[in-house]
């Protein structure tokens, strides 16, 4: 066998012996009379624990009615704290089984890290808790059902504290964190305006290509500009811009609530004497809910314009028509029940990421879980309060 | 302890910074086998980026690295792997990894570099606890659930993982109380004996210097101003290190020892 650091040099860790043909011995045994002799020889390190630790629960199989047990250690050439375990292992069992173990001949030197382990794992591990697949599933459906009802009473307590935070800026109109809102609409508002545009001018196109070429089967091409103008105004266009946001800003928003919360400087604030919500969450609040009918507006009429350049370019339909089609086909009140929704949609997206960002707890992987939870919880609740608002427009017939 | 003559690292003329500003500038330094060598420095002096330049984290603008004897920039990728498992580092946060438990996150080099039972990595985690001082319950805790010094504990047990020949430690007793600084000199000073490390340890503390420190290496301007052990920085004449070690926690620390 080579010598043990040439090897660590050049080979990688553990891949050495395995591609040696020959599996070099790190343990025999011999029985010299009464007395079984083990002796050990080589490099008991880590590198090779892969190979040693076979050849000691070998030895112990061979277990033989012997009391006195011999480990002679004059031919180990290098232990580390592995090598030093597993010939600790060894003579911990023998002396199990009743018999007698001595370790003979160690360099001096590694005595004090034999002592050491010689120590350690005195105490029986603890098992691990095992469960049966069904109970585990069952416990999850459980767990998540509590947890379901914990998220409502966060967000409802976390509500109530805006709305606190929210009555005491009125209050006091001079605390109102101008600057902040404005950083904050630059960055929510301003900066989306290019994806909002490209995602729904595209999105306008596709509906109005689908448009055209299923309508055109019964003749009803122009109807396009109906379908076109009143899906993008009432629904798709908040839609989208809700989706976009809540995975573009409230992401961040999370993300951000998050690692300052891990970080402490929530408490930091808060023990200044501030409120958090005051100071962090109302700004971000209002900024989005400033932006996102701003970014709607800007999204329906690109979404329009997607439509118009498609019916023209795709449905041979001159630009003049559609104009004059799509104001018959459109009432304000379609305008309307599409931006009447934004702001409560921006409120919604907001105040889930916020509260999202506020549990999060120590670790990196808990900021990630409630970043992706803030996303799908977001959008699940755009989806369904759109839905809500379709059956009360319905109801008072706009 | 006398420590050996053979250069496990050894720096020459590096020189390392950032934008306009060099940090380090031609700095010299040997760490000995067997030492135990402290590192001081004012704050923002540049002794994390020594560490961090040796370790490879940061890049270097010139000088050269040995490491083992072998210059680090002529060494390949495999060859920079096997060297890389021959020292440990400490962070000074810990540097846990968050969605690990404790154990797991020491066996995390153990299982990825090795081929063991699952078994043997469960004695050899409980081991590593026992020596850097924690109970063996810990390991089934994550990062998060530990206190700071805890967390110095555990961080040491896994940079300990594959036995390895140097540790460097980023102030190790930086944020612990001074009896639990005492007793992680009082480790480091007993692995070091058990296991035969090198250690490389950025300090401020006074009482780590003066306990567990075979030499100490003094920062400043960018150069190693002096090395050598503890009294002979205290005799020097160097005004940097006449306010370091004699300002008043440095004379109150002395004060304390004579009496």
């Amino acid at each position: 066998m080579t010598s043990g650091k040439a090897r660590l040099k050049s080979l990688p860790f553990g891949v050495g012996a395995n591609s040696v043909g020959v599996e070099p011995v790190f343990l025999q045994s011999e029985l010299r009379g009464k007395k079984l002799v083990l002796s050990a020889r080589g490099d008991w390190v880590a590198a090779h624990a892969n190979e040693i630790e076979p050849q000691v629960e070998s030895a112990l199989k061979k277990q033989t009615r012997v009391d006195q047990i011999e480990i002679d250690a004059s031919k180990v050439k290098r232990v580390d704290t592995i090598g030093a375990w597993l010939i600790e292992r060894l003579k911990r069992n023998w002396e199990s089984g009743g018999a007698k173990a001595a370790i003979v001949g160690l360099d001096p030197r590694y005595k004090v890290l034999l002592d050491e382990v010689a120590a350690s794992n005195r105490q029986p591990p603890v098992p691990p808790k095992r469960e049966t697949p069904l109970a585990d599933t069952l416990a999850y459906i459980g767990m998540s059902a509590a947890e379901s009802w914990v998220d409502l009473k966060a967000l409802m307590q976390f509500l109530g504290h805006v709305m606190v935070a929210a009555g005491r800026v009125l209050m006091r109109p001079w605390s109102f964190r101008f600057t902040s809102v404005v950083n904050q609409i630059d960055r929510v508002g301003f900066r989306a305006v290019p994806i909002i545009v490209l995602i729904m001018f595209l999105i306008g196109a596709i509906l109005a290509q689908q448009g055209i070429f299923h309508f055109r089967r019964f003749g009803a091409e122009t109807y396009v500009v109906d379908m076109v103008g009143i899906l993008v105004l009432r629904e798709v266009g908040v839609l989208i811009v809700s989706i976009m946001i809540a995975g573009r800003s409230g992401s961040a928003y999370t993300a951000e609530l998050g690692s300052m919360k891990m970080r402490e400087e929530i408490d930091a604030l808060r023990v200044m004497g501030f409120d958090p919500v005051e100071v962090l969450i109302l700004p971000r609040l209002i900024a989005l809910i400033i932006a996102m009918p701003l970014l709607t507006f800007i999204g329906s009429m690109s979404g329009l314009f997607g439509g118009g350049l498609v019916t023209w370019l795709y449905g041979g339909m001159p630009p003049e028509v559609f104009i004059e089609r799509l104001r018959d086909a459109i009432s304000r009140s379609t305008f309307e029940v599409g931006m009447i929704k934004a702001p409560f949609m921006a409120f919604v997206i907001g105040l889930i990421a916020c509260v999202e960002g506020l549990r999060v707890a120590g670790s990196a992987e808990s900021l990630g879980e409630h970043t992706t939870a803030s996303v799908v919880k977001a959008i699940f609740l755009v989806i369904v309060l759109d839905g809500l608002f379709a059956i009360f427009f319905a109801g008072i017939d706009m | 302890m006398a420590p050996a003559q053979e250069n496990v690292i050894s720096v020459r003329n590096l020189r390392v910074g950032f934008g306009q500003r060099d940090v380090l500038k031609d700095l010299d330094l040997d760490l000995k086998r067997g030492e135990i060598l402290g590192f001081v420095g004012a704050s923002g002096s540049g002794k994390s980026v020594l560490a961090r330049t040796i370790l490879g984290l940061l890049p270097k603008r010139a000088g050269t690295i040995e490491a083992f004897g072998r210059n680090l920039d002529q060494v390949g990728e495999e060859e920079r792997q096997a060297i890389e498992r021959r020292w440990g580092v400490l962070f000074q946060g810990g540097a846990l990894f968050s969605s690990l438990t404790v154990r797991q996150n020491i066996q995390f080099t153990l299982r990825e570099n090795l081929h063991m039972s699952q078994r043997l990595m469960d004695e050899i985690a409980a081991a590593k606890l026992e020596m850097v001082g924690l109970p063996p319950d810990t390991g089934a805790k994550l990062p998060a659930e530990l206190s700071g010094g805890m967390v110095k504990r555990a961080a040491l047990a896994r940079s300990l993982a594959l036995d390895p020949e140097i540790v460097f430690l980023d102030e190790p007793t930086s944020g612990l109380d001074p009896i639990s600084a005492g007793d992680f000199d009082d480790l480091i000073l007993a692995l070091q004996q058990t296991l035969g490390l090198t250690v490389f340890m950025v300090t401020h503390d006074l009482d780590s210097l003066h306990t567990v420190c075979d030499r100490v290496a003094a920062l400043s301007n960018g150069k190693v101003i002096a090395v050598g052990p503890i009294e002979s920085l205290l005799e020097s004449k160097d005004p940097w290190l006449q306010a370091y070690f004699h300002g008043k926690r440095g004379r109150s620390r002395m004060s304390g020892k004579k009496k």
